[in-house]
């Protein structure tokens, strides 16, 4: 557990309505409280589908309070573009990790969990136990 | 020896063929994936031609890892990351002198495909950039005229493959037949590597 400080969260997709919504989402389920510094980065910079580094990466650094940033991903260039910017060292907050979790569920968990002030490795860990839950 | 100005060559060059060839890498691009790849590489490589000038970067390295780093924010797709990857770990690999030999290229270029196989996790024989890049690799010890002609025909002997990375895959067997838009536009980045060279 970090005092106060929370850990940030980071929502990657290819459409921005699909982030900012599900950013939405997941604030409204986490209850009340404590506020999660979380924030979209959907779409490219012109505001088509696709993903854009550096809307990637100012998403990472508005949310970074310290405690790290946990980063969600839909899937292909969204996916391919933190992990390429996670190599390069210098792109994203230090802490900055890309969480292999569903994007919706995995979203809810990890702004919950880290609402209660939970350390990002508990954050990730929520994240990915989000696959387990089966529908049927 | 390959200077600076060699990369920027096979950077413009670059460029030039994917203008030329934009639409047919979309067409490509249409039928197992989403119709976007020859406009977002144009957009790309225009950009690295433009910040290539503007900056002007003195060393191999540097030249390439700058357009890597271009390709990353500038592409918006998935082939950003991955040939920015390519450019910028080959860069890294050949470090700061300011000539190279072709020898030492095929060794960066072969680090470079690695962290590109690394990043996307495709093997030979997965429908992708890949099966251009590897034997252009192995190919490019002996002559740029090698590594285009392996490379070309990496990108041909993708028609019959199934995809199993990227969109393409969720097409299942209905992605054969195709040729795959990753190892056309890859033949290309290869065979611009002869035209920077005067061949």
């Amino acid at each position: 557990m970090s005092d106060e400080k929370l850990v940030g969260i980071v929502l990657v997709s290819h459409s921005a309505e699909v982030a900012t919504s599900v950013a939405e989402l997941a604030k409204a389920l986490s209850g009340g409280g404590v506020t999660v510094p979380i924030a979209p980065a959907g779409g490219t910079a012109s505001g088509e589908f696709g993903t854009s580094s550096e809307l990637v990466s100012a998403a990472a650094a508005t949310v970074d309070r310290g405690a790290g940033v946990a980063v969600l991903t839909d899937l292909g260039s969204a996916v391919l573009t933190v992990k390429a910017l996670l190599a390069e060292g210098d792109e994203l907050p230090e802490n900055t990790r890309l969480v292999d979790a569903p994007f919706v569920e995995g979203a809810v968990a990890a702004v919950v969990t880290a609402a209660t002030g939970a350390d990002l490795a508990s954050v990730e860990a929520a994240a990915a136990e989000a696959y387990s839950y089966r529908k049927v | 020896m390959l200077d600076a100005d060699f990369f920027r060559r096979w950077m413009t060059a670059t460029a030039a063929s994917v203008d030329r060839e934009a639409e047919r890498l979309t067409a490509l691009d249409s039928p197992i994936g989403d119709a976007d790849h020859g406009s977002n590489l144009q957009r790309g490589f225009t950009a690295v031609v433009a910040t290539l000038e503007k900056e002007a970067p003195d060393t191999p390295g540097a030249v390439l890892m700058l357009a890597g780093r271009q390709l990353i924010s500038t592409v918006g797709g998935a082939s950003g990351p991955l040939y920015g990857t390519l450019l910028r770990r080959t860069g890294k690999a050949l470090g700061d002198a300011a000539e190279v030999s072709r020898e030492q290229l095929a060794e960066a270029f072969r680090t470079g495909v690695d962290a590109v196989r690394t990043l996307g996790g495709a093997a030979p024989g997965d429908k992708t950039m890949i099966d251009a890049l590897a034997p252009a690799v192995d190919a490019l010890g002996d002559s740029f005229a090698a590594a285009r002609a392996a490379a070309g025909e990496g990108a041909e002997a993708t028609v019959p493959l199934q995809a199993r990375k990227g969109r393409a895959s969720y097409l299942g067997e209905r992605s054969i037949g195709h040729q795959d838009p990753g190892a056309t536009s890859a033949a290309l980045l290869v065979a611009a590597l002869g035209e920077a060279a005067g061949e």
